[in-house]
């Protein structure tokens, strides 16, 4: 359908995660008073803002044809490595070097990945396992405390009035977008993942490119896992499961193609915090929890119909 | 008994997109022959094979099978009539064995329970073919050849008294392919019809009983093989005058001072000791039959396959470790015969498509210089019209010509010395054909050292000022457009082909 130039179809494809978090939003405000008030705003950002980064990171990964099924297991791994330093060397150093850690990981990835010749998907999974094992190993099974004000200050703490955590966020997905939208890295990244063999052929050495986005993730997952354990003073090898499954739904879910070649970081974010909506108001309504996954599941099957009914137009 | 046709095409038309592939065509397959369906490139041989295989519907005219219309006419309904058809690409399941290939679709069964008698159905069906192979072979391990027997199997196990084969020999050695034809003249003589689609004319004369020719989607004559030759099959492939395209003018550089020389070139891909030079300003030519290894031979110049032996010296000096990047740094690019797979990335736009081989050359310290690059753009979209004229227009939803005009353009955007041109006009519409023709009489005018690799011999003979004819993944003839004409050519190459095929 079009009107004035104007086409629905392509409109409702572009932006049916936003479109959904407004209804949602708009919803859950006539619901309940104590939705729409900026301390429970405010918390959705915060507590979604682990997940977010790793999200934003994983949308380079799709966008350039991979999956990255060990962000989890880097999670972990960070959590445990801060945690463990920050005990036996120093707090500061300890949150500095997980992401570093995540980086490595990341590359490594990528490595095996370029090195075997195996769908990233694969190559991740084993990975994951082998990243997960080290964390328990280093961490003896244990949980680690760590109850430092100078540790736990980058989970907790709050400037000019809003959580670190968030800024931190907004910083991260801001200089995603610009990689990927104004750097000829980002070029690259679209080019592989819309067609492999032209990137190829047009002198992209495509194996750097999508190791870069193995560590860019990797990365992001150490980011992450510093707020978090610094949030609950706690370095666990158990922290971060599942959530490799969350970022990747929330990257999907916010219009980002699974074959690649096509998407964007802020799509991603509006795909996390959809999904962050959804739990919030299951909380703010006192709604039966017991529901909370059905109603999940039929949210993302609503985005999913509106982009699909986009497309076919 | 030779009264009734076995399969009678009335007039069948084909037409995809509104372009008419195959028009007119009237032939009779009869019982008990083995029918060759030749043409050039694009001449709608295998359309016609699919054809009376169901595959593609006719757009007009109507076939009649053992003297009964086909009213409805698709894959199901043909193989119900006994008509199967032997892709080019081999239509197996590659995991499973000979026996559950051969008995796809057919399973004995009872209540979805197989009984298995597969392994007796097969041997009685070996029996009466001649083909031996084991049952329980999972197909994936087999060679093309054995793989291709499966195919035949099948369509005996289906009863198929009409048989299509699409370029059956193209993957098979000397050997094999006389296996095949064995083969071949045995279902004949059981009666039953086979219509034989090749591009290798000394397969075709070998075996065939009578041969079709089209051209240009026309049909050009049905004649017993016996009376054919060579040379008269290749003179009715061609036809008399075409050519409704004039070519640009060509001033050959009186003496080109060569900048691009290769020699000895071998690959794992397909070239196999090719030698050729290029000099400035020249527009050199490049053409073969289907797998005589043109492409192979350009990739191995630029680096896009790995050569393994061989050497390639620019403007004089030996260049080792070839990659596309470093080639595209000295000066010496290549735009890929399928632009849609290997030339354009379609999910991006016109622009970042055309820069992507030059992205260092518009950012700095990684970033993008969006404005330059726009304006790059633009000039290329002008220089080459293409349609719609907009940096950021989407690509995907191009003509043909206008996609390649964009990948001609992302190459020839920093003025590369030499450019290897991988059919640079096919599947385009005139009016893009032309300007890609003016634009290569353009460059070489302008200095640069053209390699035009084309399947059209009319492209090559009209635009180049020296030609090379590849087979077997080697030069093999060097010709001056000038003084040769379109037959010449095409009979050459049919002659190395069928040399380096006996021989082998």
């Amino acid at each position: 359908m079009i009107i004035k130039g104007f086409h629905i179809g392509r409109f409702l494809q572009t932006y049916a995660v936003l479109i959904m978090i407004v209804f949602l939003v708009i919803a859950l405000s006539m619901l309940s008073e104590n939705f729409l008030t900026p301390r429970n705003l405010l918390n959705i950002l915060n507590q979604n803002a682990p997940l977010a980064i790793m999200a934003s990171a994983m949308t380079l990964v799709i966008i350039a044809g991979g999956f990255d099924l060990s962000v989890a297991a880097i999670f972990s791994m960070g959590s445990v490595m801060s945690a463990w330093i920050a005990i036996n060397v120093d707090p500061y150093v300890g949150l500095f070097v997980a992401p570093f850690i995540g980086l490595i990981l990341g590359t490594m990835n990528g490595v095996v990945i370029n090195a075997l010749r195996v769908h990233s998907f694969l190559a991740t999974i084993a990975t994951s396992l082998i990243f997960k094992g080290v964390a328990i190993v280093i961490s003896d099974g244990r949980l680690i405390s760590v109850r430092l004000d100078t540790f736990t200050w980058l989970g907790r703490d709050k400037a000019g009035g809003v959580f670190i955590a968030v800024w931190i966020m907004a910083v991260f997905a801001m200089i995603l977008t610009f990689t990927l939208t104004r750097t000829a890295f980002g070029r690259r990244v679209f080019a592989v993942g819309g067609n492999e063999e032209a990137a190829v052929l047009s002198g992209i050495r495509t194996d750097r490119v999508k190791t870069a986005t193995f560590a860019i993730a990797g990365f992001a997952a150490g980011l992450a896992s510093i707020i978090a354990t610094s949030r609950v003073a706690l370095g666990q090898a158990a922290a971060g499961q599942g959530m490799e499954l969350q970022a990747i739904a929330a990257v999907i879910l916010g219009g980002t193609s699974i074959y690649g070649g096509a998407g964007a970081v802020w799509r991603s974010l509006g795909g996390v915090f959809l999904l962050a909506l959804i739990s919030n108001g299951f909380n703010i309504l006192n709604a039966d929890p017991f529901y909370r996954d059905l109603t999940t599941g039929l949210v993302i099957l609503a985005a999913i119909g509106i982009s699909a009914g986009g497309k076919r137009r | 008994m030779d009264s009734e046709p076995a399969l009678r095409a009335n007039g069948i038309g084909v037409a995809f997109a509104g372009v008419w592939v195959l028009r007119d065509v009237s032939v009779d397959i009869l019982p008990g022959e083995i029918h060759g369906l030749i043409g050039e490139n694009g001449a709608g041989k295998s359309t016609l094979g699919k054809v009376f295989g169901g595959y593609y519907a006719a757009s007009a005219g109507t076939l009649d099978v053992f003297g009964e219309r086909a009213s409805t006419w698709n894959p199901l309904t043909a193989l119900s009539q006994g008509v199967a058809i032997m892709h080019q690409e081999l239509q197996l399941v590659p995991a499973l064995t000979v026996a559950e290939n051969v008995f796809l679709g057919l399973e004995d069964q009872r209540w979805g329970v197989l009984r298995r008698t597969e392994a007796e159905r097969l041997s009685a069906l070996m029996e009466a073919s001649g083909f031996q192979l084991d049952p329980n072979a999972i197909v994936s391990r087999l060679p093309i050849a054995d793989q291709q027997k499966i195919e035949i199997l099948r369509a005996l196990a289906r009863e198929a008294r009409i048989i299509v084969m699409d370029e059956p020999t193209s993957s098979l050695s000397r050997d094999e392919v006389s296996q095949l034809h064995r083969a071949m003249r045995k279902l004949r003589d059981e009666g039953r019809s086979i219509i034989y689609v090749s591009h290798f004319l000394h397969d075709i004369l070998e075996v065939s009983d009578r041969i079709t020719v089209l051209r240009d989607g026309l049909h050009v004559k049905t004649a017993p093989a016996a009376g054919e030759t060579r040379s008269s099959l290749v003179a009715a492939m061609l036809g008399g005058g075409k050519s409704e395209t004039p070519f640009p003018p060509r001033a050959r550089p009186a003496t080109p001072e060569p900048i691009l020389e290769v020699e000895d070139l071998q690959s794992e891909q397909g070239a196999n000791g090719a030698s050729l030079s290029v000099g400035r300003g020249e527009i050199v030519g490049l053409t073969g039959l289907v797998g005589s290894g043109r492409s192979e031979i350009a990739r191995a110049i630029v680096g896009a396959d790995p050569a393994t032996g061989g050497e390639v010296r620019l403007k004089g000096e030996v260049y080792r470790k070839r990659s596309i990047r470093r080639s595209a740094a000295l000066g010496m690019v290549m735009s890929p015969e399928d632009r849609r797979k290997q030339g354009l990335i379609l999910t991006m736009r016109v622009s970042p498509n055309m820069t992507l081989p030059h992205l260092g050359r518009f950012a700095h310290l990684g970033v993008m210089r969006r404005r330059t690059e726009r304006t790059r753009a633009l000039s290329l979209i002008e220089h080459f019209r293409v349609r719609p004229a907009d940096p950021n227009g989407n690509v995907a939803t191009f003509s043909g010509g206008n996609q390649q005009k964009v990948l001609i353009g992302k190459w020839l955007m920093e003025n590369p010395d030499i450019v290897i041109l991988d059919e640079p006009s096919r599947g385009v519409d005139v009016g893009a054909r032309e300007r890609i023709h003016f634009a290569i009489a353009e460059l070489a005018a302008g200095g640069t050292g053209v390699l035009l690799i084309s399947s059209e011999i009319e492209e090559v003979l009209g635009l180049a000022h020296r030609a090379y004819l590849a087979d077997g993944g080697r030069i093999v003839e060097e010709v001056i457009p000038e003084e040769s004409s379109e037959a010449d050519l095409l009979d050459l190459l049919f002659q190395h082909q069928s040399r380096r095929r006996g021989a082998a």
